[in-house]
């Protein structure tokens, strides 16, 4: 399917072939983070054990993104291609959390004038 | 495929814009839901998944240094396999027994008091988050059926291994979705005795 | 007028073999990979689906013409404005110039002899009328009552009518885009011809580049609400349900991700097509390429960032709606370079009046309308007023049909001789043009004062005093309708008796006109070499047309 684009994107750089030593080692890492994120769950870190797993789970899909689908060895256009994608998830994210999270802030009960300071250099 | 994935990344986003806004509203709730799931199984389908994705990459390798079509077909029979054991899991020992005690909502739902309204909501994100991974799951093990064929009729060598190459990442990406999955819905407010 | 830019005595005859008749039967056009005849596909399923929608807002305006309604049950009424909004924007605007005019242009414009995945394009095709099946099947067993924007709960628990058949069909059709904004993105990156830099291309395939960039952004997060909320419905439990704590908004956020820039998916193609014409017409080189080039990026990427400006009434946070107001200014800047920079190309430049020129002229006016008027909606003290109004209805029929449809039918003629290899009758197409804007203005104007006035949208009965204002709408609503279907006419029947058109009628610049026309399947016969920037017209004394009044050298 992708036969012609793929024949160009060969053209202009060989592809990089992974030893087998690296793809095992990658795995080695990622079945240590697995065991790593459920046991450090039975671990009482307070609120710190969401951020614990995420930067767990963010470190594998990194070893999966570079080695076992080769964005190490990539050309700039698939990195922002998936940087891209990311981002606009954030802006998913950031925006929609911009209004759910805040619901419930007061809106200045009091008005604009009361117990502020006035402006009083008007130049 | 990358222009692909990204949409793909998109596709489940909106899936955790809602869940990320929900757990921030709901948290108590959603780490009573969380409970109810089984940490052994989704650790385990989790090293299934990781290993499925090693067996895939040296699939890959294998056409890319021009090793036998029967190499490249156990790797890939290897790779299917995994797959298949991860739904296996999947249905007997997780949505089987949710389903025995009454934990899926609009399905089989025994709310009792001790399920609070968020709890519902979490299972919903959970059966509608894995639901939708294991459809991506199913499609992969479709394409990794197509692939086996076109490797049995020498389709590939060490020159033309790009829809090996594609399905790949498609089959990465969503190891990656799980590797997600699993801290977010498994391990919410942590598994130690009084959380 | 000049007519004098078809230069007639270069009647070249229509090359003996070319992509229509390289091969006959209909398993060579529904089995073909050729770009040209997918293109064609496309364009004959979109015109059905505008017929069908067109007809719900025949219904709707004719309805609208008493105050208590002359035609329909409320119910009915609503299932009349939720088919036209959906028809028309999933199934007509979406698709309209990139996968007709797009799927055509963008090999001959950058010297390919085909999109970089044929056999997707062509899935594409069938991906897309399966979604309109399906669409077409839930609006012929009654239709959706729920608005073209599906709010729950509404949608999710309460509607009796087909929500799932049609949102399956949206959620199909939205697979189509997907996979045409992937052909495009490749394309336009790997198969530019030799010497084709990204700064020599035509600007209709920079906005193309951005709208495909929208396509594989966007889409999928529609796709996946539809999805969340088909479950809802099918499971009677979900995510949208406040008894679970679920959050109605939510689905407006996630929905309006999407829909947001999908009416900038509506709008630039359309305003590529405008830079090509008002080029073309007025014998004149774009004034600020690389502005006209580098706003239809911008377009692409601020317009995910406003969608909250449909919510400003409906429960979001305030803070939330400060940010999106701010940030819906912002999109407004873009827009208004490309208008300023069609203008200057303008001045001084040697006009014609052919048809496609009177519907771009048209378009700047109208557009700028529209858009001047989505100001008032940015800002947060007028929308609360304008909300829900029929001024928000004629901001975006001014903005798609004023601006998009009228692109697209400028298109449609400017490349038609192209396309087909005949020319239409020029005093025809004119004379449409200008049904086509009176009997616009006609409709959606009243419409502006009917919702400053305060009639509210979507309502199938309104109070007495706003009649008059009604009754001009729906008679522009016919004037409009009759101008849209002379083209019809025409058109089809230039494929048989037009005169034959040669390469380049228009003498217009760019790689698709150096081509016979209708143009061979493999485009050209050898790859071109590219040599010069785009739209360079020679000065225009040299070409001996007469000159507009004081026109001085370029």
């Amino acid at each position: 399917m992708a036969e012609h684009a793929g024949q160009h994107a060969r053209d202009y750089h060989q592809p990089h072939i992974v030893p087998v030593m690296t793809y095992v080692a990658v795995f080695l890492a990622l079945m240590v983070f697995t065991l790593l994120t459920t046991w450090i769950a039975y671990i009482d870190l307070g609120k710190w054990n969401t951020v614990v797993a995420l930067i767990i789970a963010v470190c594998k899909m990194l070893l999966v993104v570079l080695f076992f689908m080769h964005v190490k060895y990539a050309t700039g256009l698939t990195r922002i291609i998936i940087i891209g994608a990311f981002f606009w998830l954030g802006i998913m994210i950031t925006l929609t959390g911009a209004d759910e999270f805040t619901r419930h802030w007061e809106i200045l009960p009091q008005g604009w004038t009361s117990g502020m300071h006035i402006a009083r250099t008007l130049f | 495929m990358w222009i692909f994935l990204a949409t793909e990344i998109l596709f489940f986003g909106g899936m955790f814009t809602a869940y990320i806004v929900y757990r921030s509203l709901h948290l108590p709730a959603f780490i009573q839901g969380s409970h109810e799931l089984i940490v052994k199984f989704g650790a385990t389908n989790t090293g299934v998944l990781i290993c499925s994705s090693l067996t895939m990459a040296l699939a890959i390798r294998s056409a890319q240094v021009g090793k036998s079509k029967g190499t490249i077909i156990f790797w890939l029979l290897l790779t299917w396999l995994l797959g298949a054991a991860f739904i296996a899991i999947k249905l007997r020992y997780e949505w089987y027994r949710d389903y025995l005690e009454g934990l899926i909502p609009g399905v089989s739902w025994l709310a009792g008091g001790t399920h609070t309204p968020g709890v519902k909501m979490f299972m919903c994100f959970y059966f509608f988050m894995t639901g939708l991974h294991a459809l991506h799951m199913v499609v992969g093990l479709g394409i990794l059926t197509v692939l086996v064929i076109m490797t049995a009729r020498h389709r590939f060598s060490r020159e033309y291994y790009a829809p090996l190459e594609i399905s790949g990442l498609y089959w990465h990406f969503v190891d990656i979705v799980w590797i997600f999955l699993f801290p977010l819905l498994y391990l919410i407010g942590g598994r130690y005795p009084g959380s | 007028m000049s007519t004098a830019i078809r230069d007639l005595d270069d009647a070249a005859a229509e090359p003996a073999v070319n992509y229509l008749n390289a091969s006959y039967g209909i398993k060579s056009w529904l089995l073909t990979f050729d770009h040209k005849r997918i293109g064609l596909l496309y364009l004959a399923t979109i015109t059905v689906m505008f017929v069908v929608g067109g007809v719900a807002a025949t219904l709707m305006r004719m309805h609208l013409v008493e105050p208590q309604g002359a035609l329909f049950e409320p119910e009915t009424y609503n299932k009349m404005f939720s088919t036209h909004g959906i028809i028309m924007v999933f199934f007509f605007l979406v698709p309209s110039i990139p996968a007709t005019l797009g799927n055509f242009l963008i090999p001959l414009m950058i010297g390919a002899r085909d999109v970089a995945f044929p056999k997707l394009n062509l899935l594409s095709w069938y991906i897309f009328v399966t979604g309109c099946a399906f669409a077409l099947y839930g609006t012929i067993s009654g239709g959706v009552d729920t608005g073209w924007t599906f709010y729950p709960p509404y949608s999710s628990l309460y509607a009796q009518t087909h929500v799932v058949a049609v949102a399956l069909g949206i959620f199909i059709a939205g697979f189509s885009s997907i996979l045409t904004g992937l052909n495009f993105i490749v394309t336009i990156h790997k198969m530019r011809a030799p010497g084709m830099t990204w700064f020599r291309l035509p600007l209709f395939i920079w906005a193309l580049y951005a709208t495909s960039l929208i396509f594989v952004l966007g889409t999928p997060v529609i796709a996946i609400t539809l999805f969340l909320l088909a479950l809802e419905r099918l499971l009677h439990v979900g995510i949208f349900d406040p008894a679970v704590g679920g959050d109605p908004l939510l689905f407006q956020h996630l929905f309006w991700f999407y829909s947001h820039p999908a009416v900038y998916i509506m709008i630039l193609p359309g305003m590529g097509v405008i830079s090509e014409l008002i080029t073309a017409f007025s014998r004149k080189k774009i004034f600020g390429y690389s502005f006209v080039a580098f706003s239809s990026l911008s377009i692409a990427v601020i317009s995910f960032i406003v969608w909250g400006h449909h919510m400003f009434v409906t429960g979001q946070a305030i803070y939330a709606g400060l940010v999106f107001s701010v940030l819906s200014f912002l999109v407004a800047i873009p827009s208004a370079v490309k208008v300023f920079n069609w203008t200057a190309t303008l001045y001084r430049g040697s006009i014609s009046y052919e048809a496609p020129m009177l519907y771009a002229l048209g378009f700047i006016g109208l557009f700028t309308i529209g858009g001047l008027t989505g100001l008032f909606l940015a800002s947060l003290a007028t929308d609360v007023h304008l909300n829900g109004t029929y001024f928000i209805v004629a901001h975006f029929h001014y903005i798609m049909v004023g601006g998009a449809v009228m692109a697209y039918l400028g298109g449609i003629h400017f490349w038609w001789p192209k396309i087909s290899g005949r020319l239409y009758p020029d005093m025809w197409a004119r004379i449409s043009a200008a049904i086509i804007f009176i009997g616009f203005n006609l409709t959606f104007f009243p419409q502006f004062m009917l919702g400053y006035l305060g009639m509210p949208r979507r309502y199938a009965v309104y109070p007495a005093e706003f009649q008059v204002l009604n009754v001009m709408s729906s008679a522009g609503a016919s004037i409009l309708g009759i101008g849209y279907v002379i083209p019809l006419i025409y058109l089809i029947w230039s494929m048989r008796y037009g005169p034959v058109a040669g390469p380049n009628p228009w003498k217009a610049k760019g790689l698709e006109w150096t081509v016979p026309s209708p143009p061979p399947t493999e485009n050209f016969e050898e790859i071109p070499i590219v040599s010069e920037d785009a739209y360079e017209y020679p000065a225009i004394e040299e070409h001996g047309y007469p000159e507009a009044p004081g026109v001085a050298r370029v």
